[in-house]
């Protein structure tokens, strides 16, 4: 077994990937010699060549929809979106068409693809390069929103989506690229999709979250669990379709929930889990529940983006409210 | 004087004029009655299901759809072309290729009538469904394209749209990929003159459409897309050079709708009957059963049988669509996914249930 930070757990398990199934196809602006500008892809066009690991010209509908065509004609393309600021043109296919082609031909064509990309803040990148509009894909029916939130699942979920026989969008917390490493056996054995990780068993209060944010809720349930508080955390990983029946037993056994994320406030998917607990879990609720989020405001430069940014302090002080209310 | 950098031609191809009358020397494949009459057969048929499908959304009884009157020559051309190793990616005004690949009349009726399962083709099952969405169905064809060349297939992606298409960013993108990689993919455009009511002198400056190939830096011509034996014919060359490894080709077949945009338009609001009525005189049909009648002697009974054949075929098709009933409501969740989700599973109950 080896440490590995996140970005190398993406690479050993692209590099598994195109190792074990020919069809499986890398495609996206610089993923080549470069390697991709985080290097998710280094070394990879060497070791598999220029056929299997392919520059594109610089054209995001490009990439999405044609990796809808290969993926219907029997490829298994991981495109990558260089960063999710220029995800946008390819809302149009991913939309009308990945989500909906086994749905629209009855089974006749199916469409395996998975569109990578770095998503989220925190790492002083240029405008445009840090915010998560996760919300919006994942409002998408016949799509699956991937993140995950360390070097293991980055590994386990991305094998996961290549495999699955279904689009999959897999964003990439950047500012976990390389904060940490663990302990990543390279045996290819995927994590499921579609379930939501108990991180750590609590009693008081359910922090829901993923991607980056995870690891500030990991920070917080520690302080928290000095000054009493149990945390139980669920790291989300598939933000759709949601792993209600994991969220609810553990609001049914808390009572508490709060949930976190890097995108703004308004139609997040806060929301849509505030709501289902609401609809499910109330008589089990014993505070309201309260959502740490980035704020619905432009996604500030960097100088300013840690105060947009939900930390440690704001998640803390979120928790002390649902338990001082009962 | 600053050097001349690069120098492009189109060519616009033709070998019957409007008459019927060959214009020079006609490829080999038109020689033949046979094959000449199976595509006049074709075209006829074409325009059959197009006047049955009009009449049947007149009346209630099928959705909002697309004619293709006037320019089945370039279904059929292009479809006539093109192998069982090649992939089909059209857009909504190509009935006439979809039923020459194969396509049933009855998944036709189905698809218009606004069920899915018109779009699950018994055969041609690679092929695409007809793409809504302008224009976006040229980056699938550089991805079948692309997916053709890694399996070592012998196939070619052909898509094909109309003239407001060559508008859009989507159309120029999947060009450019099947440039700078050398990709089996031919794209065509139905050059009808119209994108609803914008017409096409107002949707570009670029005096022909062909003309956009170059910025891609792979072929452009022009064709009469009223003529289906030039279309057939600048399309297997294309097609040809295609399988041979080097390149797509972009064919701009020029032609004229006919018609309204779709059954919800009225063409009226934008174009005088007068202007409409002189194209009727350039139409693919006529020319070809002019041809037909003159150098292979198309008798009166053969037209007459033939006719009767259609309008019998599309008939059947349309009682049979007619009798089919809609899916149960649970068949909207069912092909979501490979497997139904436990999300989706709750949809489907509470749909029984309420
Ligand atoms: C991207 C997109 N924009 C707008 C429309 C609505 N629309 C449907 S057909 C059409 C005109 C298309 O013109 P053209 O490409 O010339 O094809 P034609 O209808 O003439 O065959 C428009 C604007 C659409 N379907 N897709
Ligand atoms: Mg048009």
């Amino acid at each position: 077994m080896a440490e590995l930070t996140m970005i190398e757990a993406i690479r050993a398990a692209l590099f598994r990937a195109l190792t074990d199934d020919p069809d499986v196809i890398i495609f996206g602006e610089d993923v080549g010699i470069d390697g991709g500008v985080f290097r998710a892809t280094d070394g990879l066009i060497q070791r598999f060549g220029a056929s299997r690991v392919r520059d594109t010209p610089l054209s995001e509908t490009l990439i999405a929809g044609m990796a809808v065509g290969a993926a219907a004609h029997g490829l298994r393309p991981v495109a990558e979106i260089q960063f999710m600021g220029f995800i946008y043109p390819v809302l149009d296919q991913l939309a009308n068409h990945a989500s909906r082609l086994r749905n629209r031909t009855r089974g006749r064509l199916t469409c395996p693809m998975v569109l990578r990309a770095p998503f989220g803040g925190g790492i002083k990148a240029p405008e445009h390069h840090s915010e998560s509009t996760e919300a919006m894909l994942a409002h998408i029916p016949g799509l699956r929103v991937v993140v995950p939130s360390s070097p293991p699942r980055a590994y386990g979920l991305l094998l996961a989506a290549i495999r699955d026989p279904d689009p999959v969008v897999f964003l990439e917390p950047k500012r976990l690229y390389r904060s940490t490493s663990e302990e990543v056996e390279d045996d290819g054995e995927a994590l499921p999709l579609d379930k939501a990780f108990v991180l750590r068993e609590g009693e008081d209060v359910t922090i829901v979250t993923w991607g980056a944010m995870v690891a500030e809720a990991t920070e917080a349930a520690q302080q928290l669990a000095e000054t009493g508080v149990s945390v139980e955390l669920v790291d989300l990983a598939t933000l759709k379709p949601i792993d209600r029946a994991t969220i609810r037993s553990s609001v049914e056994k808390t009572g508490r929930c709060v949930v976190v994320h890097e995108a703004p406030l308004t139609a997040g998917l806060g929301a849509e889990i505030a709501a289902d607990l609401a609809e499910h879990c109330l008589t089990s609720l014993l505070a309201p529940i309260r959502r740490v989020t980035g704020y619905d405001t432009v996604m500030p430069y960097l100088r300013l983006e840690r105060h947009y940014l939900p930390n440690t302090a704001r998640i803390v002080e979120a928790v002390g409210g649902v338990m001082e209310f009962a | 004087m600053p050097k001349r950098a690069d120098h492009f031609k189109i060519n616009c191809s033709a070998f019957l004029d409007a008459s019927g009358n060959p214009i020079g020397e006609l490829p080999e494949f038109a020689n033949s009655r046979e094959t000449l009459t199976e595509l006049y057969s074709a075209m006829v048929r074409t325009r059959t299901f197009d006047a049955k499908a009009i009449a049947l959304q007149r009346t209630g009884r099928l959705g909002t759809y697309a004619s293709s009157l006037g320019q089945e020559a370039i279904a059929i051309g292009v479809a006539s072309a093109m192998t069982d190793n090649d992939v089909f990616l059209p857009s909504f005004r190509e009935h006439g290729a979809q039923l020459w690949r194969g396509v049933s009349l009855e998944e036709l009726f189905l698809f218009w009538g606004g069920d899915e399962r018109g779009n699950d083709f018994a055969q041609a099952r690679q092929d695409f469904p007809v793409c809504i969405p302008v224009a976006s169905q040229f980056p699938h064809a550089a991805g079948v394209a692309l997916a053709i060349v890694q399996k070592g297939e012998p196939g070619v992606a052909v898509a094909i749209a109309g003239d407001g298409a060559t508008s859009k960013g989507d159309f120029y993108e999947a060009m450019n990929v099947v440039g700078a990689w050398k990709l089996p993919a031919v794209f065509v455009i139905n050059n009808n003159q119209w994108a609803i009511s914008v017409p096409r002198e107002e949707q570009t400056a670029a005096t022909t459409l062909a003309q956009k190939a170059f910025a891609a830096g792979i072929p452009g011509e022009q064709v009469d897309g009223n003529d289906v034996i030039a279309v057939r014919d600048t399309v297997v060359r294309a097609l040809t050079c295609a399988r041979e490894g080097k390149g797509g080709t972009l064919i701009e077949c020029l032609s004229y709708r006919l018609s309204d945009h779709t059954t919800a338009d009225d063409a009226s609001r934008y174009r005088e009957d007068e202007v409409v009525s002189a194209h009727w005189k350039a139409e693919p049909l006529v020319r070809l059963r002019a041809f037909l009648i003159a150098e292979h002697g198309w008798s009166k009974s053969e037209e007459e049988n033939l006719i009767h054949a259609c309008g019998k075929e599309v008939e059947a098709a349309a009682e049979n669509y007619l009798a089919t009933p809609p899916e149960p409501a649970r068949a909207m969740f069912e092909n979501l996914f490979a497997e139904i989700t436990t999300d989706i599973s709750a949809l489907a109950r509470e749909l029984n249930n309420g």
